[in-house]
């Protein structure tokens, strides 16, 4: 039995305090240890991106990151996205262009299309497959997800140039 | 996954001396993208994980006109892809960096990780190796440089003693009048792995009409990344025009006797480098200078 490590760490805004082995996953710690299950397992190797979260703002995939790695980190999951009344543009564009049919890839969606509008505003469609890579839906046949990213832009810039 | 002890040490001499202490296995975790994965499915027992990405000469991206390029081992793909001076005096560097898998893997997945790895289809490792890259290690014993044709000796192991660590590599600055590019061939454009590639280098004279030199390295046809020595030497004093390329994507075809496996068949292999090849060479002519590599 290997020791326990204390982690502190600022996930969705909060800071957060939990013990982790060294061997689990930030995704384990995450879902199993803080409740947090919006991001999903689908392969558990990097391939599926359902676990996508951001760390410093940099896309990862949480299965690919040991809990421990985040000591210190300020993590964004699927859950820190909308705030207590509205949905996040993204997640108002996916519901919109239907970008979902199952839904356990969406979390994934979500969270790496936000990292790709937080850099690029105004994405080509060849610009949003491509970051998308690394995102499998095996339901939707990925049309509706880039319409939805579209959307997301689209709604993102307006919102921006409302204020 | 098994259990294991984690480290996080901060400065290279606390890591030696934590390998150095710890008689059981000791496995180094930069970006963890083929760590984690290998651990998962691993029965091994490891005594101790050591996450280097807290070490700041693993983190570095330098660049000196005089002594070259240096890329820290740790450094993820991302950081690579978006430093300055390797965008600007790099390109084949770009090139690698932005096809290792997708974009959450290359925020986190090291050239230095890479290289360690020894896989025989190691992306990075051909670009490198066409730019005749060397790999700072250091030991016990102090720092030791290893050319990065002798770093990976079979699929899965290098050139590391035991309490050895990869700190950085170096790349020496492009000549005048060069270029250099990276090309593979994968069934899906993205988020795969390569069933053959090639980076080469090219260097040409001041009127850009003859080479002076050139570095061709291929990937996963062999055991290892490997040089194609016969094919590079092919090119000097030739014009740099398609049949001099042609020429040496024979030679570079001839050296190799790949073997057949999930991603591809040998012949398939063979046929590959010979296309990739030409038309690597064609553009690491055309990022050289060259204007036309067409017709004569």
């Amino acid at each position: 039995m290997s020791k326990q490590l204390v982690v502190s760490s600022t996930i969705n805004g909060e800071e957060v305090e939990f013990l982790t082995e060294p061997q689990q996953s930030l995704l384990e710690c995450l879902r199993d240890t803080l409740g947090l299950t919006g991001s999903k397992e689908g392969c558990n190797d990097g391939n599926c991106g359902a676990c996508s979260v951001l760390i410093d703002n940099r896309l990862v995939n949480a299965c690919l990151v040991l809990g421990i790695e985040i000591d210190g980190k300020d993590v964004i999951t699927v859950e820190g996205l909308a705030n207590a009344h509205e949905l996040h543009p993204v997640q108002e564009a996916f519901v919109l262009e239907d970008g979902l049919q199952c839904g356990y890839c969406t979390p994934g969606f979500v969270v790496a299309t936000k990292a790709l509008l937080d850099r690029n505003a105004n994405p080509t469609e060849d610009e949003i497959r491509f970051w998308l890579a690394g995102n499998l839906c095996r339901c939707t046949g990925y049309d509706k997800i880039v319409r939805s990213v579209r959307l997301a832009a689209q709604l993102m810039n307006d919102s921006r140039e409302e204020v | 996954m098994k259990t294991f002890n984690y480290e996080a040490p901060s400065t290279i001499d606390q890591a030696i001396t934590l390998m150095s202490e710890n008689s059981g296995q000791v496995l180094l975790l930069a970006g963890g993208t083929d760590l984690l994965v290998q651990l998962r499915s691993s029965n091994q027992d490891i005594d101790l994980v050591m996450d280097v990405k807290g070490i700041s000469e693993l983190n570095q991206i330098n660049y000196d006109e005089v002594s070259g390029l240096v890329i820290g081992a740790a450094a993820p793909c991302s950081q690579i892809y978006e430093s300055v001076p390797v965008l600007e005096n790099f390109p084949s560097i770009i090139d690698a960096a932005t096809i290792i898998g997708g974009k959450a893997i290359q925020n986190r997945a090291s050239f230095g990780g890479n290289l360690c790895n020894a896989s025989p289809s190691g992306d990075a490792i051909g670009a490198m190796m066409s730019l005749g890259a060397m790999c700072s290690v250091v030991g016990l014993d102090g720092v030791r440089n290893i050319p990065i044709e002798q770093f990976c000796i079979a699929p899965g192991k290098n050139a590391l003693a035991s309490g050895e660590m990869l700190i950085s590599i170096q790349i020496p600055p492009p000549r005048l009048n060069s270029g250099a590019n990276y090309l593979r061939f994968t069934p899906r454009a993205e988020m795969d792995i390569a069933v053959a590639g090639v980076g080469a280098s090219i260097e040409l004279n001041s009127d850009l009409d003859r080479i002076l030199s050139a570095c061709i390295a291929l990937v996963a046809v062999a055991p290892t990344p490997v040089l194609a020595a016969a094919a590079s030497a092919s090119l000097i004093g030739k014009k740099p025009i398609i049949s001099a390329f042609e020429e040496a994507a024979g030679a570079a075809k001839e050296s190799i006797n790949p073997i057949t496996d999930v991603r591809g068949s040998a012949a398939q292999r063979k046929h590959l480098i010979g296309v990739l090849t030409r038309r690597c060479l064609e553009l690491a002519a055309n990022r050289a200078g060259y204007v036309s590599c067409k017709g004569e």
